[in-house]
């Protein structure tokens, strides 16, 4: 059985269908690629997937690691090692950078029966991990997110999923907003934890982040459905042709 | 028409006012005060400052007058205030309002300190005493006027000019397990040049309920500086109605942070007046109550004197059907040209049969300050909790997370490290008892 598994899923904000029918099976071990049209519900996948509130499946289901994804709370979903690094990370004025880190690490760790981190322990995995991603140090010292830029934004949220170290990461938008150096700084933070026990959705719009982040499968989401599946030329041939022909077919 | 609970204070005043300490003038003040009483009755919601708390229908009945705390409740009263305990303060311990000096730290008191009971200063007709008692406390409060009717311990402190007393004081009242109506009265004076830091804490049993009716007038001199913190800790059935009435020199600094987490009724009440100029103050507080607390802090800053920055921020969290209740008003009067003063009120209410009041009011009559007030009151907010939850956080220590960095800004400001940290474990405390209650 696949780590991620959805099967046709409709889902709806306010009354409104968003997603239409939508199938993903992620293996481990393997990158997925999604590419499509903005307002296609590609975040809405996201933070369906996350457990956000106003995200209703209406029919269909999700199974995370062979389990129901709809009976798990948005913290049980994490601790089953889901990450969604958001397009658009919240600012939390007031609390630590470091105490959000260490919290959620070990609330993770204390729900899988894994002993909690010492302090020392915690330090030093953050530090060698902000190192890694060019983070500075200093950053982590003020409110989560309060005044970082965008890009400094999502290399958090890339300091959050190597942390975390989950077992299926998406990544919905991570590259836009940072710069070129700043690419490929996440990229190889992605490429780092790739391995035979991990998943990787990348939603994004820019074949160039695919350069860095090699895709086993790319998938074109349009109008609240996969429409097409291939390889890695597909999102050459997205960058080349745009998505005119997937939204004529399925305008309606 | 007098309700019972009134009726059970006259008879508890005409009872016992011969044997209450003090005589002549002091007793004349007593009889002063009480009138004051006798004439309004208990404030009620028609009575505007007491409007969001009508004491009349609160208090259905009036406790009798703490007897001598016996030996029981002095040996529970040792481990009183353990959360304020790393400050290593010199503690002078009031068990049902009555001084005990087998528990307090009364030895080698340092140079440039006095203290001692207000019951033996009564006795003895100090005259250093007569001179302040009564002089800041507002003698139309009925509030005050009980307890100044009735007033039978507290604390005399006096800090000479430029002392710097290097340990806190630590005022620690103790209710026992008896339901019975306690009236402390406390008298600070803080000369020209000193610095002290004073806290009140405010703690008994949960089964009680007890009455507790707490006054401190506090003089801070020229140049002085001054903390205060009163922390209320009082048991789940107990009323609780305390006033700090102070008088702040020029140039002098002054921070004061209240707390109020514990009683079934209570009221905070803050006069403050800017006497001298060029003074700096802080005047923040917090509040967490639940269940079917009701807590109302009322705050009145009067600047007379020129050229003072002050800044109020109270904050308040409420759960379950808790009620709260701020009215602050800051007075700048004519003369207080260049006075500088905010005042922030914000509610976090996590319940929606919770309710908070607001009232922040500025009254200037001054042309040239700088004022303002702001006022909000909302929820929890879903999106940063679901942040936090995405990350493993489950949904208890999201929130716990969220209303401790919603106090944050008030604790903040409060200068002293120690005391920071021993509040910010009592809001702990309460967050974690918060968690575990059933639901
Ligand atoms: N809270 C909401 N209420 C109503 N409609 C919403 C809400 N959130 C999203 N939508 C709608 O759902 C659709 C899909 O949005 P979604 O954010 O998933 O698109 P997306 O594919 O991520 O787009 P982009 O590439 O611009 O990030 C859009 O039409 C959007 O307007
Ligand atoms: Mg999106």
């Amino acid at each position: 059985m696949a780590l991620l598994e959805v099967k046709n899923l409709h889902v709806e904000i306010d009354g409104k269908e968003i997603l239409k029918g939508l199938d993903l099976s992620v293996d481990s071990g393997e990158v997925h690629a999604i590419m499509g049209p903005n307002g296609s519900g590609k975040s809405t996948l996201a933070y369906l997937l996350a457990g956000k509130d106003d995200y209703e499946p209406t029919k269909g289901e999700v199974r995370f690691d062979g389990k129901n994804l709809f009976e798990m709370e948005p913290d049980e979903r994490a601790a089953a090692g889901l990450f969604i690094a958001f397009q658009y990370p919240l600012e939390i004025p007031g609390v630590a950078t470091m105490t959000f880190l260490r919290t959620a690490l070990n609330a993770q760790r204390k729900r899988r029966g894994e002993p909690e981190l010492s302090t020392p322990e915690f330090l030093k995995r953050v530090r060698d991990t902000a190192r890694n991603l060019a983070i500075d140090p200093e950053m982590l010292r003020r409110g989560v997110n309060v005044g970082f830029s965008g890009g400094e934004k999502k290399r958090n949220e890339v300091l959050q999923m190597a942390l975390l170290q989950p077992r299926l990461a998406i990544l919905d938008e991570t590259d836009s907003g940072l710069d070129i150096d700043a690419l490929k700084i996440a990229a190889d933070g992605v490429n780092r934890l790739r391995g035979p026990d991990r998943a990787f959705v990348v939603i994004t719009h820019y074949q160039r982040l695919l350069n860095y982040i090699v895709p086993d499968v790319v998938h074109v989401l349009s109008a609240g459905r996969i429409v097409r599946t291939g390889g890695k030329e597909l999102a050459m041939e997205l960058e080349a042709r745009g998505y005119a022909q997937y939204q004529e077919e399925f305008a309606a | 028409m007098k309700t019972a609970a009134e009726a059970a204070l006259a008879q508890t005043f005409s009872q016992a006012r011969d044997r209450l300490p003090g005589s002549g003038a002091i007793a004349a003040q007593r009889e002063a005060a009480f009138d004051v009483f006798a004439k309004a009755g208990l404030p009620h919601r028609r009575v505007e400052e007491w409007k969001y708390t009508d004491l009349r229908a609160l208090m259905r009945e009036a406790k009798p007058l703490a007897a001598p705390p016996d030996a029981a409740a002095k040996a529970r009263a040792k481990t009183a205030a353990a959360m304020l305990g790393d400050l290593e303060a010199r503690r002078l311990v009031f068990v049902d309002g009555v001084f005990v000096p087998e528990l307090s730290d009364i030895a080698k008191i340092e140079a440039g300190l006095r203290v001692g009971s207000l019951a033996d200063a009564l006795c003895a007709g100090d005259s250093a005493l007569t001179a302040h008692l009564g002089k800041l406390a507002p003698t139309g409060d009925v509030a005050v006027a009980l307890n100044t009717a009735l007033m039978g311990d507290g604390a005399v402190i006096y800090a000479a000019p430029g002392a710097t007393i290097e340990r806190p004081l630590h005022l620690v009242f103790v209710s026992s397990e008896k339901p019975v109506a306690t009236f402390t009265r406390s008298v600070m004076v803080v000369e020209p040049g000193a610095r002290v830091m004073l806290i009140e804490s405010y703690e008994g049993p949960a089964g009680s309920d007890y009455q507790v009716n707490a006054a401190i007038e506090l003089f801070v001199g020229d140049g002085a500086h001054v903390d205060y913190v009163k922390t209320i800790g009082e048991g789940a059935e107990a009323m609780h109605v305390s006033t700090l009435a102070a008088a702040i020199g020029a140039k002098a600094r002054f921070n004061s942070f209240t707390f109020t987490a514990g009683g079934a009724v209570v009221r905070n009440q803050l006069y403050l007046r800017f006497d001298g100029e060029d003074t700096v103050a802080g005047i923040r507080g917090a509040t967490l109550v639940r269940g079917r607390q009701h807590a109302d802090t009322t705050l009145m800053a009067t600047h007379i004197a020129r050229g003072c920055q002050s800044r109020e921020m109270f904050k308040a969290v409420l759960d379950d059907e808790a009620h709260s209740v701020f009215q602050g008003r800051i007075v700048v009067r004519q003369g207080a040209q260049k006075t500088d003063a905010k005042m922030m009120t914000q509610a976090l209410l996590l319940s929606e049969r919770a309710e908070a009041d607001n009232k922040p009011e500025l009254e200037i009559f001054a042309d040239d300050v700088q004022c303002g007030h702001g006022a909000t009151a909302g929820a929890l907010d879903d999106e940063l909790k679901f942040y936090l939850m995405a990350r493993g956080i489950p949904a208890a220590e999201a929130e716990s997370l969220l209303i401790q960095a919603f106090l944050g800004e008030a604790i903040e400001g409060i200068e002293d490290a120690g005391l920071r940290e021993a509040l910010i474990e009592s809001v702990a405390a309460w967050l974690k008892a918060r968690g575990q209650k059933p639901v």
